[in-house]
Order: structure tokens, then C-alpha cells, then sequence
């Protein structure tokens, strides 16, 4: 078990000729992931990795069956990406292109939800089921098997969470990047219940940080949904106000959006909340052993 | 990016959306010429930074006469102002803005922004124009009427009556002219990517016409590239220089006031590093991403930007390789070491992609400032260490 992918999935690739989509779709077929085609407009017909490319995701859907779509376009394209994604059907599109424009994301989402769909990021490194299943840009080889769920905010904190928790023994289920934008697809909100009804999770690893409201919202649902232990990490504490860290979300205004407030939240959710995420390994092990 | 208050006026003007008439300045001369070509007898002369809190840090002025148009405007052209957003270094001022006088009755707020947890823009209005809205919000948030409006099917009359009632707004003309103003600003907001729109004070006049007295808009960067006509509003005098330079080499960097030099990939690692020096008794001096692009020629100038902190005491690069990989990052620092004067120690922790490579290259280059670390606590500790000159 795992969530929302396995090394049943069939996967496709929107953006799979460019360089990006070629070098991460190779990855991930290496490390196992059942990638069935891709798409490239006006390059329908021929093959690439020794795959099928299709004109339109419509075409490589009914060719296929193909039900999840990592998504690699250039920016201005991603909003039309995803919406095609959704009117072709898909279940699941993992956007993990960076610099997309908001209001692009805002209208290909409300699409998606009327249409059913599941949106991963954009600008995040994906999702990947241990030893499984990859779509997505982190490095497989760190993600040992095992029973941690892991959803975080940051790419680069994804792997260090992952590591810390493989260092002391233990091994991830699926982790899931969901990316640090304004407006982001699947959030900690909608991904916790599904950790929580996976046989496979133990015990929950919540990566988050400064700006907008996410974290509080998973506190209130933690508090009165989630039984299993989850450990927490918000990064930002000595992020100042006003100031944008990187990350087109990751900024405070006024009062609101702080490390401080979300970690308080989560804290009185009786959420473990550790101040560094050098901290995580070794309280997943202690929340384990309770 | 934001753009000052005359630019935001030049786009509500486009749209429809009423100000009063105004224009910009660049030397008292052209500040007296502006305001003999808007005639009257009464003018304001406004400072033109994007920092909000003018008027209170006194850079807006009322002028009587052109002799006091020249007399201001020589005053504030090149004053320094300080606000509450400035910070106490303040902000040069360049341009001032001259502005017929207006009959103001009612002072009203009108902004539109993301919502972010609604995923659709929100109207936000109050009564309390003219104060900062932050204090509104803070202590009295029952003024604060917020409307959100999903773009499927745009502004809608029922959006404009909510707007109205809520304000107390109840003779129908002075209505329906409020009801056009905020259609317009919405469209303004959506047609060019708006972020931030915020009109502190929008008035209502003796004769019950809605003006924007004052504007301010931010704009999401990711989509500046279908809007040149608003790219080429960026003042660079605006922007942190090293931030700048930071950004033409894809590097995302933020100073602050400590003593530990902070290079890593990812923004959230980046945060997250901050964090552990601050938790192990350090003090980070910046914020600095270095991208997923990461090549010799980016890490080299990243050092270079923070070196030219003169309070960093010690430089703690924290690279977890994904799609960045970590020979490219060794062989940058060693780079690095050539071009720049690397004078202060640098804690190295390298891990993911290319890892063993990376920590071999680092060894056989046998450089003595350079330290290794195993993981993200040991790095960190010894970064607080070093900073404190301690071995």
C-alpha cells in the first residue's frame, strides 16, 4: 500500500521531447516508474525512450490508459497543461515546473476540481512511493522503503526529511512535494486522511514554512481526524517580515504566516514539533516508540 | 514587482478608474511647470517611493501657491524619507508626483489582493480610510467587509451591492458611481496580473464623485512576461542592488543582520538552515538559494555576494543534491576560492547527487579554510563554531 501512486500507475509525460521532460523522464523510468508515453504537440507519431509521443493528451489517454501526467512545460504553457490533463481525463497531474503565472494556476484548478482532478504543485519535486513509483525530480536513491508518510512544502527539505528518517532506520511510504506557490494543488489537508487510512503509514512527517495559512488548517484537522503520530518542521523562524524567501508563497505579512503562529498551532494539535529539521529523524523515532 | 504611485494611476486612468489629475516630476522647475498646467490655485506635492507611509514621514505637502509648489517640491526631491516601511536607512527620493487639489468629504479604503485559502481575488473595503489598514484589521475587523470574486464569472452587480451596503453607502447615484469604480479596478486587477491593489485613501468628494487619491500595485513576477508595458515600469532604484545581482545569476538572495554566511539549495532548506544556526547559537547574515541551476560561475559569485557582508564570520554552504549535483557545487567553491578572497572559513556539507565525487574533489584541492561536515547539525554546529573563531 501507499497513496495515490504504486508501480501500477501509468504515467505519462506532458512536455516529454524538452530537455527537462527527457533527462527526468529517464529517471524515472530507471528507478521503475511505468511511464507509457508522453506528449509534444506536432510530434505525434514517433517514438522517444522508446516510447509512444502523442499530439495531444486525449490521443495518448485513449492509446494508452494512461491515468497520471507529470508535467514538465515551460511556464506560460502550464495553466493549458493541466486543463487539457483534466478534459482528457486524468486523475492526477504532478506539475513540476516553476514560474507559473498565479491567476494561470487559479483558473487550471478550479477546472481540475470541476473536472475531478488531482493536482501535485506545480514548482515542487513531485511524488514518489518508495522503491516503486517516482514522478517527479528528487533523487530516488534516498527514499528507502518503509512507513513514514512525508508531505512537505520545500523540495530540498523533502530530501532531508527523507534522509533523516531513513538515517535512523526507518523508511518512507510515499512522499509527496506540494510545492510553495500561492495557489498549490493537493495540500497537507487533503493528503493526511489519505496517510491515515494507508496500512502501509505508521507515522506522519509534515514539512512546512512561513506564509499563508496551510499549516494552520492541517493543525485543526490533525486535531480531530488524524490518530497517527506526526511530526512536524516549519522553516522560516528567523525568516523577517515582508521579505520574500524564495519561494513566490513563502512570505509574512502583517502578523499572519509566521513559523512561530503555525508551529503554536500544531503544537496544541499534539503534533511533535521540532525547531530544526537536523531534529526530524530522531522524533519520528521517539513519536514510534510511544 | 511595484510601481509607484503616478505609474498605478497612469494604468487605473487606462481602465477608467477615476483620480484626480496629476503629474510627475523630476526637479522643482518641471514640479512648478506641472502645476501651472493643471491650473487651480491648490496642488499636493508627493514624494514618489513605493514605501507606504508618506505622508507621515513628510512626503506629502500641500502647496497654496507655484512659489510653494518650487519651494516643496526643492524639498522633497532628494530628501531622504523615512516610513515604517523604509526601515531607519530610509528611502532617496527622485521623483515627486503634483496632484490638483481635491474636495474631500468621506475617506474610504479600497483594496483587492489573493486570497489565498478561497484561491480567488477578494475585494477588501472599509470605512476607515486614510489609517493603516493593518491596524484596522488588527483592532477593529468588523470595518473590513471582504468580498471574494471568482473569476469564472468575474464582478457581478450582487459583488457591487454587497460593496455598497456594507460601506453604508445609501443614495443611489453615489452608489451606482462606486459600484462602476470597483468593476473597473477589478478589471484592472485581472487583465494585468495584479498581486496587490490598494487605494488608501479612495475619496468620495463634496459633489459624491469616488476618486483614487492614492495607489498602490504589486505585480506576480511569473507573469511580468506578458506584460511589457508593466516590465518596463520596474524603478531598479527600488531594489535591493545585491538582491538584483543576486537574481541575474538565478540566485535568490535576502541580507540580514548576522554573522553566518548561508549558501543552499532549495528555499525551504535554505530557510531550514537559518533555522539550525539560529537554534545552535549562531546568527544567520543572509538567505541565499542558489537554484536548481547551480554551476561553478553562479557559486562563485554567490560567495562574492556574501562576502561583501563585512559581518560574515564564517560561510556554511548546505547543498542536498537533487537535481542539483554536488561535483558541480565543489568544483564552484574551489572556483570560488580563485576569484574572490575567501578570508573567512567554509563549512562544506554536500549530500544526494554526486556526493562522494564532490567530497573527494573538495580533499585532494586540500584548501586549509575549507571545512567538512557530515550532515546538516554537525555543519551548522561548526559554522556557529568558526563564526565565534573558536576551532
Amino acid at each position: 500500500m501507499s497513496i495515490l501512486v504504486n508501480k501500477e500507475t501509468k504515467v505519462i509525460v506532458q512536455g516529454f521531447t524538452g530537455k527537462e521532460g527527457t533527462f527526468h523522464a529517464e529517471q524515472c523510468l530507471a528507478y521503475g516508474t511505468k511511464i507509457v508515453g508522453g506528449v509534444t504537440p506536432n510530434k505525434g507519431g514517433q517514438e522517444h525512450l522508446g516510447l509512444p509521443v502523442f499530439n495531444t493528451v486525449k490521443d495518448a489517454v485513449r492509446t494508452t490508459g494512461a491515468t497520471v501526467s507529470m508535467i514538465f512545460v515551460p511556464p506560460a504553457f502550464v495553466g493549458d497543461a493541466v486543463m487539457e490533463a483534466a478534459d482528457a481525463g486524468i486523475e492526477l497531474a504532478v506539475v513540476i515546473t516553476e514560474g507559473a503565472p498565479v491567476r494561470d494556476i487559479q483558473m487550471a484548478k478550479a477546472y481540475a476540481t470541476k473536472k475531478n482532478m488531482k493536482i501535485i504543485g506545480p514548482n515542487c519535486p513531485g511524488i514518489i512511493t518508495a522503491e516503486e513509483c517516482k514522478i517527479g525530480i528528487m533523487p530516488g536513491n534516498i527514499f528507502k522503503k518503509g512507513n513514514i508518510g512525508l508531505i512537505s512544502k520545500s523540495g530540498t527539505l523533502t530530501y532531508e526529511g527523507a534522509n533523516q528518517v531513513c538515517k535512523e532506520g526507518f523508511g518512507i511510504s510515499t512522499a509527496v512535494g506540494i510545492g510553495g506557490d500561492p495557489i498549490i494543488g493537493l495540500s497537507y489537508k487533503q493528503l493526511l486522511p489519505m496517510f491515515e487510512a494507508d496500512p502501509e503509514t505508521k507515522a506522519i512527517v509534515m514539512i512546512g514554512e512561513i506564509g499563508g495559512d496551510l499549516e494552520i488548517q492541517a493543525a485543526a484537522f490533525i486535531k480531530e481526524n488524524i490518530t497517527k503520530p506526526v511530526v512536524a518542521f516549519i522553516a522560516g523562524q528567523t525568516a523577517p517580515k515582508g521579505k520574500r524567501m524564495g519561494h513566490a508563497g513563502a512570505i509574512v505579512s502583517g502578523s499572519a504566516g509566521t513559523a512561530a503562529e503555525k508551529m503554536e498551532a500544531l503544537k496544541a494539535a499534539g503534533v511533535t514539533v521540532v525547531v530544526s529539521p537536523a531534529e526530524i529523524g530522531k522524533a519520528v523515532k521517539e513519536a514510534l516508540s510511544k | 514587482m511595484n510601481i509607484h504611485e503616478y505609474q498605478a494611476k497612469q494604468i487605473f486612468a487606462k481602465y477608467g478608474v477615476p483620480t484626480p489629475r496629476g503629474i510627475v516630476a523630476n526637479t522643482p522647475d518641471e514640479a512648478v511647470a506641472n502645476a501651472k498646467e493643471l491650473g487651480g490655485s491648490i496642488w499636493v506635492v508627493k514624494a514618489q517611493i513605493h514605501a507606504g507611509g508618506r505622508g507621515l514621514g513628510g512626503g506629502v505637502k500641500l502647496a497654496r501657491s507655484l512659489d510653494e509648489v518650487k519651494t516643496l517640491a526643492s524639498e522633497i526631491i532628494g530628501m531622504t524619507l523615512v516610513t515604517h516601511q523604509t526601515g531607519p536607512e530610509g528611502k532617496l527620493v527622485q521623483k515627486v508626483y503634483i496632484e490638483e487639489g481635491a474636495d474631500i468629504k468621506d475617506e474610504l479604503y479600497l483594496g483587492i489582493v489573493l486570497d489565498r485559502a478561497k484561491e480567488m481575488p477578494v475585494i477588501m473595503a472599509s470605512t476607515e480610510g486614510g489609517m493603516a489598514i493593518e491596524d484596522v484589521a488588527h483592532d477593529t475587523p468588523e470595518k473590513i467587509i471582504k468580498i471574494a470574486v471568482d473569476p469564472a464569472i468575474g464582478f457581478q452587480g450582487f459583488h457591487g451591492r454587497e460593496l455598497v451596503f456594507g460601506l453604508g453607502i445609501t443614495n443611489p447615484d453615489e452608489q451606482k458611481k462606486l459600484i462602476n469604480f470597483a468593476s473597473k479596478l477589478y478589471k484592472v486587477y485581472m487583465d494585468n496580473d495584479a498581486e496587490m491593489i490598494e487605494i488608501n485613501p479612495l475619496i468620495k468628494t463634496g459633489s459624491g464623485d469616488f476618486l483614487a487619491l492614492d495607489g498602490k500595485m504589486g505585480f506576480d513576477d511569473s507573469a511580468l512576461y506578458r506584460h511589457p508595458d508593466i516590465e518596463a515600469m520596474r524603478d531598479l532604484s527600488e531594489e535591493d542592488p545585491d538582491e538584483r545581482e543576486a537574481g541575474q545569476y538565478g540566485l535568490s538572495y535576502v541580507s540580514l543582520d548576522g554573522e553566518i554566511g548561508c549558501m543552499v539549495n532549495g528555499a525551504g532548506l535554505a530557510m531550514g538552515t537559518m533555522d539550525t544556526i539560529n537554534y545552535m547559537g549562531g546568527t544567520p547574515a543572509n538567505f541565499l538559494d542558489v537554484g536548481g541551476k547551480a554551476n561553478a560561475e553562479t557559486v562563485a559569485k554567490g560567495f562574492e555576494i556574501i562576502l561583501k557582508n563585512p559581518n560574515v564570520k564564517a560561510i556554511f554552504v548546505n547543498i542536498f543534491g537533487g537535481i542539483v549535483r554536488c561535483d558541480r557545487i565543489a568544483n564552484g567553491i574551489l572556483e570560488a576560492t580563485k576569484l574572490v578572497d575567501v578570508h573567512v572559513p567554509v563549512i562544506v556539507r554536500l549530500d544526494g547527487t554526486n556526493a562522494e565525487e564532490a567530497t573527494e574533489i573538495l580533499k585532494n584541492a586540500n584548501i586549509s579554510n575549507i571545512i567538512a561536515a557530515t550532515d546538516l547539525a554537525d555543519g551548522a554546529a561548526k559554522a556557529v563554531k568558526a563564526a565565534k573563531g573558536e576551532k
